[in-house]
């Protein structure tokens, strides 16, 4: 990995304009993905990290949203594409699997065209040379009976079939990054383990980035090599999934792992995070965790604190962690 | 799906018997005597009561219904008290003018409606979406009558460009697809288009605006298709509502408009229903309105298969 890395994102920040409001959605996210790297982000809704994935594809309403801050990936920049480069960027170089696979295929095309739509739009290839790759996607998710599938209307499959069709759209023309936005919440937990497990496979086969957002830690876990934690906007904390989970440095993901129900946990009081995240529209000047940190302390209110690395590679946005961080 | 078409087909029979009673029985409510339209006030028992007979007015309304429905489905109407012509005749007449009246509207309202609708849709919470939703709601909310008089006022008497009544010159009643004919069917199509354009608006832009914020969208953008890739995905998800709601009117103009008709004087269904009723001209209307009813059952019925065709959610058996 001595080239840049893949996708570089650099204090990016989102706002959503809304009656005369602005809602600071995202607050100045950095980080790095080499290719071939799956990255996880971890929070829980309102913390942003779908909204960093959306913006990553520019998916975000236009006229409502401004965006600052840059992001580089493979070469792009993201955030100046405008027009045709940005249609040849999306699902090209980057593609998005999404939550709910019912509401992200379109109700009235069958899946086979919806593949094949987005492989001659990228590729230029004619119709059957589009289909037979259509067809291939369909057999490499193991979708039973593909080529049945391929005329099949996405209400006509169940939860399960869907994502793996996702998945093969999002895949069909081999991107270099993967955002899969909470790709398993909608699904039933057996399906789940399915799904990642797939997920897993396919991406050490196609070597491509992933970018893994949920709110589900042992998820988070399963499938990251690094992971990142979001809160209010902002990572928190990020590095080696391991480090994160066994040793985690800010207070918020301690309270966040801390309150995962485990089986050997009966019997013994939970311990959950007190107060609410704080409102996307009026943030606190500091640390905006401090409101509910136990170990808040005067300078957390008077600015944001930076990174601080706890470790080389592993580094949390709180005073009572290391040293800073670089860069 | 041939299932399916047989089924629905089935189904109009009820519909249809139904709304033939409904119709027949219907003018029976309605006060005044056929007979006395037509004959001198100082007309005999005897000429009466064989006038009455002539007509099958004497029997019990349910044995007339029988006989009416008898002859009905072979294609005889009976007669007009009026005119003394076949009812059948007549209705075919007025009916090929009021489609020629409503192509001409349906071909400005669904091209108004459609533009009009998508732009709102896509610019939806702009000034361009409050225009044009303002445009649509006088559309429908501006009398008929009214904007035809109006239209009236200024392009017949006051700039004399424009005919102001009747289908063609010297009170001819027979379409041509020549610039003298064209003329005479200008302004009653727009007038007439108003409400299809505004409906149709409204419509099309609550459906674009709704598709368009749906999350198969962005799925569609990320996945890297154009404008018009996404707009082909758009149109074939409003098509189906869309085109029911354009059956509705095409319905509703086919069917011909009273008023309009009447203040353009242009010699349609509805301004041969106009006239029925002012004459109590009893088979002419009881025709008129079967014939009217019977055409709605079967528009609904096409424009159901339609949907169905389109639409793979629309179960099939």
């Amino acid at each position: 990995m001595s080239a840049a890395p893949l996708v570089e994102v650099r204090d990016l920040a989102v706002s959503f304009s809304r009656g005369g409001q602005s809602i600071a959605a995202v607050n100045g996210v950095s980080f790095d993905l080499a290719a071939g790297e799956v990255m996880g982000v971890l929070g829980e809704s309102g913390s942003g990290k779908s909204v960093t994935l959306r913006a990553l594809l520019r998916l975000l309403p236009e006229h409502r949203t401004r965006i600052g801050g840059s992001v580089r990936v493979d070469g792009h920049d993201v955030l100046a594409l405008r027009g045709r480069a940005l249609d040849d960027y999306r699902g090209a170089v980057t593609s998005m699997i999404f939550q709910e696979p019912m509401l992200s295929f379109d109700p009235v095309f069958t899946i086979g065209r919806q593949i094949a739509e987005s492989v001659k739009r990228h590729t230029g290839v004619d119709d059957k040379a589009a289909r037979a790759r259509a067809l291939e996607m369909l057999d490499r998710v193991r979708i039973p009976s593909p080529a049945r599938r391929l005329e099949a209307y996405p209400h006509e499959m169940s939860g399960g079939m869907r994502q793996r069709a996702m998945i093969a759209l999002a895949l069909a023309c081999r991107p270099k990054l993967l955002l899969a936005d909470e790709p398993t919440t909608a699904l039933d937990a057996t399906v789940q383990i399915q799904i990642l497990l797939l997920l897993r496979e396919l991406q050490q086969e196609f070597g491509m980035a992933v970018i893994f957002v949920t709110h589900d830690v042992g998820v988070a876990a399963e499938v990251s090599d690094r992971l990142g934690v979001m809160y209010a906007g902002r990572l928190v904390e990020i590095g080696p999934a391991v480090d994160v989970i066994e040793s985690p440095s800010h207070p918020y993901t301690r309270g966040l792992l801390s309150s995962i129900v485990r089986g050997d946990m009966r019997g013994t009081r939970i311990e959950a995070i007190p107060g609410a995240p704080p409102d996307l529209a009026a943030l606190p000047a500091g640390c905006s965790f401090a409101p509910r940190c136990a170990h808040v302390r005067p300078e957390c209110l008077a600015s944001v604190p930076p990174m601080r690395a706890a470790t080389e590679d592993h580094a949390a946005r709180c005073i009572l962690v290391g040293p800073l961080a670089p860069a | 799906m041939l299932l399916y078409l047989i089924k629905r087909l089935l189904y109009v029979v009820p519909i249809a018997l139904a709304v033939s009673a409904v119709c027949f029985s219907l003018v029976f409510l309605a006060p005044g005597d056929p007979l006395s339209a037509v004959l001198p006030a100082d007309a005999s028992t005897e000429m009466v009561e064989k006038l009455k007979a002539d007509y099958g007015f004497d029997k019990p309304i349910p044995v007339q219904f029988a006989r009416w429905v008898g002859r009905a489905v072979q294609g005889d109407l009976g007669t007009s008290i009026a005119t003394g012509r076949p009812v059948a005749i007549e209705i075919g007449r007025a009916i090929s003018n009021t489609f020629v009246l409503a192509f001409f509207a349906c071909a400005i309202g669904f091209t108004l409606g459609l533009f009009f609708g998508t732009v709102a849709g896509y610019f939806q919470g702009t000034w361009i979406d409050k225009l044009v939703t303002a445009i649509a709601v006088a559309g429908v909310s501006v009398p008929h009558y009214w904007l035809g008089m109006v239209l009236v006022i200024v392009f017949s008497v006051v700039l004399n460009v424009l005919p102001a009544v009747g289908m063609g010159a010297d009170g001819s009643s027979q379409w041509a697809w020549d610039w003298e004919h064209l003329r005479f069917v200008i302004l009653p199509a727009i007038t007439l288009s108003m409400i299809p354009t505004g409906i149709i608006t409204r419509t099309v832009r609550a459906l674009v605006a709704d598709i368009l914020a749906r999350e198969f969208v962005a799925a569609l953008r990320g996945k890297g298709l154009t404008d018009r890739g996404v707009f082909m995905h758009v149109v074939k998800n409003a098509g189906p509502t869309t085109l029911a709601v354009m059956g509705v009117q095409l319905g509703y103009l086919l069917g011909g408009s009273i008023l309009v008709e009447t203040v353009f004087s242009w010699p349609g269904t509805g301004f041969l229903l106009n006239t029925a009723i002012f004459q109590r001209d009893v088979p002419l209307l009881q025709g008129t309105i079967l014939f009217l009813a019977l055409f709605f059952v079967a528009l609904n019925l096409i424009v159901d298969l339609l949907q169905t065709l389109i639409d793979p959610r629309i179960k099939r058996s």
